[in-house]
Order: C-alpha cells, then structure tokens, then sequence
C-alpha cells in the first residue's frame, strides 16, 4: 500500500558541542501537502531538515521516507529518496551556468549534451512558470534569480518532496502570488512541500498544517485554519510580540547621501543604472522597492565604493566618492549591511571576534601602532555579543557557525557600533525569525532617531511599508516614483516596481 | 555485506589535525618500509641507519642543523603566502636568486677587505632583495591582472636556474668548471667549528649562524601573525578577500607586499647556503630545497613556531637518507610524506562509516 506520510521523523535527537539542535523532534508530513515548519533561528529548523537532506545524521531516532525506513549517508542519498532542498544559503557554483549548475548531482552520464540539457531545463522551466537563462553564470545573476536556479534544480533532479527555506524572502508580492499557484500546482501533481518560513502571513496563506519549534523541541503541531497570527508567534517566541513598529515621524535634517544621474554598470558589463538621482537626509529612512536585479544590488555597492560608475556623482557628506576604493566611503562613516552576510559581510572561518573588528582595526582603541591590541579587540567584542543578543558560547566561535539571525545581529554590531552618518541596509531581516527582525527593525529607527541617513533596500514590502519614512520604487536602473509608506497605495508601489508608470498624483 | 562510506565531519576537534599529520608521516614512513623491502633491503635497519646518522650521532645536530636552515627560511616564506591563499611554489626560483644575488656582492660588488660585518648584511640584503623580487613579480601579475600565481612562480623558477646557469657557466666560471670562484672568508657565514680552539667539541661541525636566522625569522613572524595590522589583514584576505574588500583592505598592496616577504626570506634562504654551506655559486647547489619547503610548512600547518621543529626533523630526514643513498631514497620518501599529509586532509573533513546493507532500525508500519 501506499504511505499516507511523505516523510516521518521520529524521536530526532541532535546534538552538537555544546548545544541540543533537536530534542526528541517528531515531525509528520502528509504526502501532497503544504507543510510549514517555524520556528526562531536556532530554534533546530535547519538541523531538523539538513537531517532530511542528508548533510546531517541524527544521534538518535528514525526517517521514513513514504513509509520506508532511511538512513543517508549524503545527499546524494536524499535526492535517491526524491527529497530536494533549496537552501536558504544557495549551494551553486558561482563561475558556473546555469545548466551546469542543473546537472551537479544528477545521473546524467559521462557526457553531457547541451543542447538536450537546454531543452530538459527550458521545459521544467516553462512547466513551472519559473523563467531562467540556461547559459547565464551564476554570478551575474541576482539573489533572487539564483533561488530560482535553485527551485529548479531540484525539479529537474525529480524531487517530489521539496524542502524550502524562505522561497518567498526575495519575491515581490505579486510574484509570491504566482509561486503559492506554483506550489499548490506541484501539490496536486504529487510533489509534498515543506515549507519554511519566518513570514507568518506567509504561513497561514499557503500552508496546511504547521509544526512549530522553539528551542529544538516541537511546540505545536496544528492545522493552518485552526490558528491566527498571534498565537503563532507566541508559540514560536514564547512570549508576545510586537508587529507593528512605533516610530515617531521622521525629523529629516541636510541631505547625507547624495546621487547625481549617476550611471554604472553591472558584472556583465551591462547597463545597471542608468542616470540615478537620489538623496537621503540625516534622520530618515528611505526605502527602496524593487523586484530583485533592477539595480539594487549596484546601487548599494556604487554607494560603498565597491562598484566604479561610469557617470554621475556620489556624495556622502559633501565629499565625492565615486570611483574611489572602498575605504572612501568608510571614512565617511558609511555603515554597509550587505544583502549577502556569508560572501560579503563576514569572513567565516575567523572568529567572532575577528569578524567584528574588521572595519574599526584601522584606528585606536584596537589599533596601537603597527600592533592590534587583542586585549582590546576581545574586550570589545565581548560587549558588542552582550549588547546585541549575539546568541553564541564565545567570541572565538568561527563566524560560518551562527545562524543567520545571529549573524545578521554581529554584522548589525559591526556596522553599527562604529556611529555611522548613514546606513546602506541591503535585505537587512532576509531569513530572520520575528524576534531578530523586530530587534533589526528597532535598530534602524533607533539609528534614524540618532541623525543617521539610512538607505533601506529590501524586497519586502511590509518591512519597506513599516520602516520608511519616504518609497522611491526601482526599475531597470531608475527611480520610477516616490510614495509615501501609505498600506493603501502596495498596488500602485507593486504596479511601478513591475514597470508601470506612476499615475499623476493628486 | 559491509560497505564502507565517507561521511563528512560536522564538527572538527582542534586534535584532529595535528594526529592526522602524525599518521600520515607514518604511513609515508611505512610506505617506504614496504619498497625498500621490495627492493631487498631490511627496512628495520634502513631506518635505523638513518635515524642514527641524522639525529644520532655526535655530528647529527650539527648536520641536521645544516640542512634544515634552508628548508626553514624558505618554508616560512611560503608559509606566509599560503596563509593568505597565494600559492607560492616558487621558493626554489626565488632561493636561487637570492643566492645569485648575494654572490654577485660578495665576488664582484664588495673588495675583498670588506669587513666581515658589513659583507655578510650586504649579502643578506641582497638576497633578501633579489628574492623579493622574483616573488613579487607573480605577486604583481597576480594583484594587478589575475594571473595565476601558481604558474607563473613555477615558470620562474626555471628562469631562475637558467638564469644562474648561464652565469656559473658563462662570465662566472672559473677554469671551465660551472662554478665561481670561493667566496673570500669574509663572506663566510660563521660556523661551529670557527670555535673549535675554545670548544673541541665543536671540531669539524659546519652549523652556520644561518638556523639563528631562521628561528629569529620565525619568531617574528609568529608575533606578526598575532598581533599586527598586516597579519590580521592577511588572514581575512586569505579566509574571504570579498569581506575584506567590503571592510576597506587594499588586496593588492597586501598580495604584493606579501609576496615581497615571501620571495624575500627564500632568498635569504638561498644566500644562507652560498654563505653559510658551499662558498661559491654553482650549478645545481640547492636539491630543491625550495619544493621541500612547501612540504614542511604544510606539515607545520603554516605555523612558525613549529617549522623550526618540522624543518629540524626534516633536515634530520635528509641527512639520513643520504647516508643511505645519495638521492632515490629520500626524494621518495618526501614525496610520500608530502602525498600522505595531503590525502590526509581528507580525514580532517571527512570519517569512515562502516555501513550493513540492512537498515539500522526496523520500522513496521500500518
């Protein structure tokens, strides 16, 4: 007979040097149903479904796989099973294409023949409704074209229980639409999904039944109809917690961070902005809407003089700083939050210590002379940890070891810490439960309060919506309008941020 | 049926990779027991025989201290380029430049009544600054147009041995030999046996005040490692150079200045051996002491405290070995060591997992 459970893990104990990731979890899933998994981070989501990718093995219980008792030694294992992951932190080979990435992990043969490859991916492509360029480098690509690569991938690799962590995370509202008919066309083709996510409207919409899990141990295990936003979050957090931020207005003073049709290109070597005007004054946030690749990502990296322009102007305080390396824009105080916190915002295998000091080593306290004064620097960081909930057993803990809350709240720490006169903030709460999200959230307005300028770029739009003080809306390198943070007009910032243009206003 | 599986680690002891080195030695050394057995000799006293001449003997430390100088200073200057992930493997190139160069002074630069003090730090500069310079021209390829420093250090190190040929058999040569002539004494690095009048003991042993050179290298470099600017920069260039552009670090001017230091100390490694070892330019001086240094500072784990120890046992190794056999024996069994340490970076990342066909637990389900 055929299993009713796609997939039963039972009694899943986990443990690493010095923590329980999971203890004691049981975790049911039905064959053909969406089933959300929340949690905080660190709560053991990722080690509970890394145990059912096959990167871990648990220390004690058992997985059946629609009925059939597992044991994974790899992924490779998994994928036998028809268990597909798409990771939070995206495992594709960044000097490879697309199709190449496509083929990792699957039986295909000694030889490769591209042209059959081109059509397989064009097919599970258009069947899904998820558009990808075969022949593109991963590298070009933006974060959110890479996580289709990554949903794709393991479509082609013929998962049928599909593992999600924070599909939507980089997703305009519209396009989360589109995916939730996407999933729940998967479901009725036989595909189970396991969902996770920190968005709990997210959850309630698209999910069947929810698992809960707070602090490795499962929580709750309900249906979605059968709870309301509220008490999810309390099941997760264990305590209430606030969802709309209380700001005061903003109180905007001299413009901070300016941009004359500035132009630049990105790694293609391709037009990524195209004559960009901005400003964003001491004491207000301004957000910027956009789908993912309409220049976001260069907009932040021109600013912190990552990227060259090949026209324009870009002021920070007064001060030109275009084409000038990036240490021009730290001496002007201008704090980076990158959108990527493993490849960009941290080095991983150093401590946490080591992380934090990167951008204020150059000057004293750390710095005496020729010598880094690691007295200090530990000194210093151990209370950066404290005064930012920095979850970990010790500062000399290797940075690629924090979940991406706790990471997302050192680079917070770093950044902040140093008192910047502005703040680039890229996807700042990307993959951050509630509970680090508000602190985030809390974070900026309390450094707007301060006379901070802060640039907030980010794909979601509740978070744009409750923290901006001004929306200018992105497309294909310009901005197409500017909004105020009003909930009645998200059709109208949607509309522009798909390329409509902006209706005269009133 | 018992299969056999590798399992990636997810966690790994500080232990770990100190006992995987250990084991990989041995199994390098047990390895070459087995040809040597092969081969119709008793491996037993093989060993024995060199362990005997390269550590055992009265002339052992003296000896040992001879051949590991090299090996030290050229294995700490790769060392600091692989901590930041420059593969430099062309110490043995940048080691014979320094030796050209502090030739050149010390013949045809510096009359021979120079004072002993100021010719021998001439010399060291000189071959410091001609190491520097052949390390750093990968190191500016490498910073300025992405080429890859891996070949281009390799290439240069046959430019370098033919470059020095040209002179040992060109305008160099005396009497048509590929040699020069004796450096004049002064030139000479002092040695042990210099005090032979005052300590009999030292009769006879060539240790040169080069070994002091290196240690005095390697501890500077541990206290650079750990407390300065540069290498703090170093390590978050090597661990991730995307964050360490994202914290304001200029990559190139560190890749360069990194590459300066490392060509540098293999060159002074190679001024140590003219001065201190042969006394004359000649073809073929150096047996590749700059490949073995890279076999030594990956058995330290790039950590210079222990390469004084990991050179010492090396140059042990050496003497040995050619007590036994002047090249084949020993040359084979660097390589196995250099194989076996490398194939044993797989056990720090992964274990073996003995796996039965039958699953681990019964399931019954309704």
């Amino acid at each position: 007979m055929t299993a009713e459970y796609a997939v039963q893990m039972r009694g899943i104990t986990k443990r690493f040097p010095g923590v329980v990731a999971n203890d004691n979890v049981s975790f049911e899933v039905k064959r053909g149903e969406i089933h959300a998994l929340l949690g905080e981070n660190g709560a053991g989501k990722s080690t509970l479904m890394n145990m059912l990718g096959g990167l871990y093995r648990p220390d004690q219980g058992e997985i059946t796989i629609n009925g059939e008792a597992v044991y994974f030694s790899s992924p490779r294992d998994a994928i036998k099973k028809g268990i597909g992951m798409v990771h939070q932190h995206f495992m594709l080979v960044p000097t490879q294409t697309v199709a190449e990435n496509m083929v990792i992990g699957a039986s295909t043969g000694f030889w490769l023949s591209p042209k059959k490859l081109y059509a397989d991916i064009a097919a599970v492509s258009e069947r899904y409704n998820l558009p990808i360029a075969p022949d593109a480098k991963i590298w070009q690509l933006s974060v959110g074209e890479q996580q289709r690569v990554e949903i794709l991938k393991t479509l082609y690799l013929g998962a049928k229980i599909l593992i999600m962590d924070e599909p939507t995370a980089v997703l305009t509202p519209q396009e989360v639409e589109k995916m939730f008919v996407t999933l729940r066309e998967m479901t009725k083709n036989g595909h189970t999904i396991i969902f996770i996510s920190h968005k709990l409207d997210e959850v309630l919409s698209i999910a069947d039944r929810i698992t809960v899990l707070q602090k490795g141990k499962v929580s709750a295990n309900v249906a979605a109809k059968d709870v309301n936003k509220a008490e999810l979050a309390k099941l997760m957090v264990g305590r209430e917690v606030l969802f709309r931020i209380d700001k005061e207005a903003a109180k905007p003073k001299d413009d901070v961070l300016v941009l004359k049709n500035v132009s630049a290109n990105n790694d293609r070597g391709l037009p990524a902005l195209r004559s960009l005007s901005l400003n964003v004054r001491a004491g207000e946030i301004v957000g910027i809407a956009g789908v993912s690749g309409n220049g976001q990502h260069e907009l932040a990296e021109t600013l912190t003089g990552l990227r060259h322009v090949t026209d324009g102007v870009i002021e920070i305080n007064n001060t030109g700083i275009q084409n000038q390396p990036p240490l021009a824009a730290i001496d002007q105080k201008v704090a980076h939050i990158p959108a990527d916190r493993n490849g960009m915002g941290s080095a991983p295998t150093l401590s946490l210590s080591d992380n934090l000091i990167m951008k204020s080593y150059r000057a004293a306290p750390v710095r005496k002379g020729w010598r880094l004064l690691n007295a200090v620097a530990r000194n210093t960081s151990e209370d950066l940890i404290k005064q930012y909930n920095v979850a970990t057993p010790s500062i000399d803990v290797e940075a690629r070891l924090l979940s991406g809350g706790n990471l997302q709240k050192l680079i917070l720490a770093r950044e902040i810490s140093a008192e910047p006169t502005s703040i680039v903030a890229v996807t700042p709460t990307r993959g951050l439960d509630v509970g680090a999200t508000e602190a985030v959230h809390q974070r900026l307005i309390s450094e707007r309060d301060r006379g901070a300028a802060v640039l907030l770029i980010s794909e979601d739009l509740d978070e744009l919506l409750s923290l901006s003080d001004r929306i200018l809306v992105m497309y294909e390198g310009q901005i197409v309008g500017e909004l105020p943070p009003d909930e009645d007009r998200i059709d109208e910032i949607g509309l522009l941020m798909a390329g409509g243009v902006q209706e005269a206003q009133a | 049926m018992i299969r056999f599986r590798l399992e990636r680690r997810e966690t790994t002891s500080r232990w770990l990779p100190i006992f995987t080195t250990i084991g990989a030695v041995l199994v390098a050394l047990l390895m070459g027991a087995i040809l040597l057995a092969y081969g119709g000799l008793n491996p037993m006293v093989a060993y024995g025989q060199m362990f005997k001449v390269g550590f055992a003997e009265s002339y052992s430390v003296s000896d040992t201290l001879v051949k590991s100088t090299p090996l030290l200073l050229a294995g700490l200057g790769v060392s600091i380029a692989f901590r930041m992930r420059l593969w430099n493997i062309g110490a043995e190139g940048q080691l014979l430049m320094g030796a050209w160069a502090a030739t050149g002074v010390a013949l045809f630069i510096l009359p021979e009544t120079t004072p002993r003090f100021i010719m021998l730090a001439a010399m060291s500069i000189a071959g410091f600054a001609a190491g520097a310079f052949w390390g750093v021209i990968p190191g500016w390829l490498k910073a300025k147009m992405g080429v890859n420093e891996i070949i281009s250090s390799l290439m240069l190190t046959y430019v370098a041995t033919f470059f020095i040929n040209y002179f040992v058999f060109g305008p160099w040569a005396v009497g048509g030999f590929p040699l020069t002539k004796k450096f004049p004494r002064n030139a000479w690095f002092p040695r042990l046996l210099d005090w032979a009048d005052a300590i009999p003991f030292f009769r006879g042993m060539t240790a040169h005040i080069g070994f002091f050179y290196g240690v005095v290298a390697a501890i500077l470099l541990y206290i650079l490692f750990k407390h300065s600017k540069w290498g703090y920069e170093l390590k978050v260039i090597g661990d991730n150079p995307e964050a360490a552009r994202y914290a304001g670090m200029n990559i190139s001017r560190t890749v360069i200045l990194t590459m300066v230091i490392s060509g540098g100390l293999a060159g002074l490694a190679g001024m140590s051996e003219v001065a201190g070892v042969v006394h004359r330019l000649q073809e073929n001086f150096s047996p590749g002491y700059g490949f073995t240094a890279i076999i030594v500072a990956w058995l330290a784990r790039l950590n210079p405290l222990a390469m004084i120890i990991v050179a010492y046992l090396f140059g042990g190794l050496l003497v040995g070995g050619d007590a036994i056999q002047p090249a084949g024996i020993p040359l084979m069994i660097q390589g196995m060591i250099m194989f076996c340490v490398i194939s044993a970076e797989l056990f720090t990342k992964y274990r073996i997992r003995i796996k039965r066909n039958a699953p681990l637990t019964e399931v019954s389900h309704g």
